[in-house]
């Protein structure tokens, strides 16, 4: 039996196509975002006002983009807020970061669909995203300037430029473990996972999916 | 006095501002003020504006307040005076001060939007300002309006292209009773100490000028009869500084920031050499396949 298994590979479905649009959608405003606002944040980066056509468009794009990424993110948001509610796995995971640095996972907990690390990415970017649009409208000096006080203003941009450093760190994390961990941009690319993968790295979720019916076998190439 | 050399621009590296030799100041003498707006009548003509004809709110103030059109507005206070029960008509020229430490300036993310010239001016350069409403927020004296026309920000340049080649601003031109002067920095602070001497002997013995040290002195100062207290004429600021949310959010949010980035993308690639991918290995698909037959 083991003998046979071990020329087959399984596929699971993790992400369907509508969670996909919805994922990059998102990442495209938040890049789009996040290189606008910075020429706003440093002289050192304000070249980067020309991919968006000079200074003066990059300031009246940037708002609109965060509208669309608020807007975005809500959908994100509605499709994996309870996949991304604490339990005692992730508590037990984080206790052992050092293992989950390290990439021992033999010596993790088994977790569902998403450990820990990615519940605090959800979070973070969540409250970040809710802060920078709520500031975000405070300083959209166009159409909201007379809305509030000047010190109120004030206070609006530090929160704001502080909250968008924060989401650039989360996002670095998100990245990064998405290309650390290979395997996992298919997720959102192909929108599927091989079982390997999810036995590896989720494996209670693996075993949902295994009950569930949804892993297939591998299709021929 | 017609010396225009950039000493500083908005969103560049550049020292703290060191007056040139001909530093030049406006004073404006408040006790002289007889309110007739033929300054900011001067001000519309010579920068070719167009205010909107307006509304009468029961005051003197029209424009009620600075506008993208009107760099400078006459601001009217009625104030009992409980010391002398006088009714004090008091009446500031307001508009920008051309700080020596200009808020506008520091917060402004477009490299060369505002400068500031040698003899003190600092000026706005429509050509690249993105209208982002930065300045307003630097601004400890709410100066800079940004206009719904073109989305700049506009205020007083203290007559710049006057000065440039000689001339005094249009407003000290104007002024009938000679409340607005217009000369080097240190001669406006001489004609001040007449006055404020003059004003003294005749029972105002708070006058004094308003040069405030917290910006490190303006280009423009007020004669006023109640130095003590400048709060009194239409909310003068009494000690003007750039907020310290604005030098927090230009100073240490903005390195720190840089800093933490730069920290977090290079921790990632440490890591990545450090411990290499993590990579699905053949046995953890042989389980899953095993996971899904035995289903």
């Amino acid at each position: 039996m083991a003998s046979t298994s071990s020329t087959k590979s399984v596929v699971v479905d993790r992400y369907a196509v509508g969670a996909r649009i919805n994922h990059w959608v998102t990442a495209i405003s938040f890049i789009l975002l996040a290189l606008s606002g910075l020429a706003f944040f440093t002289p050192s980066l304000y070249f980067l006002t020309g991919l968006f056509g000079g200074g003066q468009l990059a300031r009246t794009l940037h708002p609109w983009i965060g509208v669309v990424l608020f807007i975005s993110f809500s959908g994100l948001f509605v499709r994996f807020w309870k996949a991304n509610l604490w339990n005692a796995d992730d508590s037990a995971w984080m206790s052992k970061l050092p293992d989950v640095v390290a990439g021992h996972e033999e010596r993790l907990p088994e977790i569902g669909k998403y450990n820990a690390g990615q519940k605090l990415v959800f979070w973070g970017m969540a409250l970040l995203i809710l802060v920078l649009f709520a500031t975000g409208l405070v300083i959209w000096q166009q159409y909201f300037g007379a809305s509030s006080s000047i010190d109120q203003q004030r206070v609006a941009l530090l929160i704001h430029a502080a909250a968008a450093v924060g989401t650039i760190l989360i996002w670095i994390v998100h990245v990064y473990a998405a290309i650390w961990v290979r395997g996992t941009i298919q997720a959102m690319t192909r929108g599927n996972v091989t079982g390997g993968w999810g036995w590896r790295h989720h494996r209670k979720w693996l075993r949902e999916e295994v009950q569930k019916g949804e892993v297939k076998a591998q299709p021929a190439e | 006095m017609a010396t225009m050399e950039l000493v500083r621009r908005s969103a560049s590296s550049s020292p703290a501002f060191q007056p040139g030799a001909q530093e030049v100041a406006k004073l404006i003498d408040v006790s002289k003020c007889i309110g007739c707006k033929a300054c900011q009548a001067a001000c519309l003509e010579w920068n070719d504006l167009r205010e909107e004809v307006g509304f009468n709110d029961g005051t003197l103030n029209n424009p009620h307040d600075l506008t993208p059109a009107s760099f400078t507005v006459m601001r009217f206070t009625e104030w009992e005076n409980a010391a002398t029960g006088n009714l004090e008509f008091l009446i500031r020229k307001d508009g920008c001060m051309h700080c020596s430490d200009p808020g506008c300036l520091k917060a402004c993310p477009a490299p060369g939007a505002i400068v500031q010239y040698s003899n003190g001016i600092v000026d706005f350069d429509h050509d690249k300002c993105i209208g982002c409403g930065y300045c307003v927020k630097g601004c400890p004296f709410n100066i800079p309006r940004i206009s719904k026309a073109d989305n700049k920000a506009y205020k007083c340049t203290l007559c710049s292209d006057r000065v440039a080649v000689g001339q005094g601003p249009a407003c000290a031109k104007a002024c009938p009773t000679k409340a607005i002067s217009f000369g080097t920095k240190q001669e406006m602070k001489d004609l001040a100490d007449k006055r404020i001497n003059d004003l003294k002997s005749r029972g105002y013995g708070q006058a004094g000028l308003y040069d405030p040290p917290g910006v490190n002195g303006t280009h423009v100062m007020y004669v006023l009869h109640h130095n003590d207290r400048p709060s009194l004429y239409a909310g003068l600021p009494d000690n003007p500084k750039i907020s310290t949310v604005v030098e927090l959010w230009k100073g240490v949010a903005k390195y720190a920031g840089l800093a933490f980035i730069g920290l977090a993308a290079v921790g990632a690639a440490v890591h990545h050499m450090v411990a290499g991918p993590n990579r699905v290995s053949s046995e953890d698909e042989e389980n899953a396949a095993r996971l899904k037959e035995k289903a």
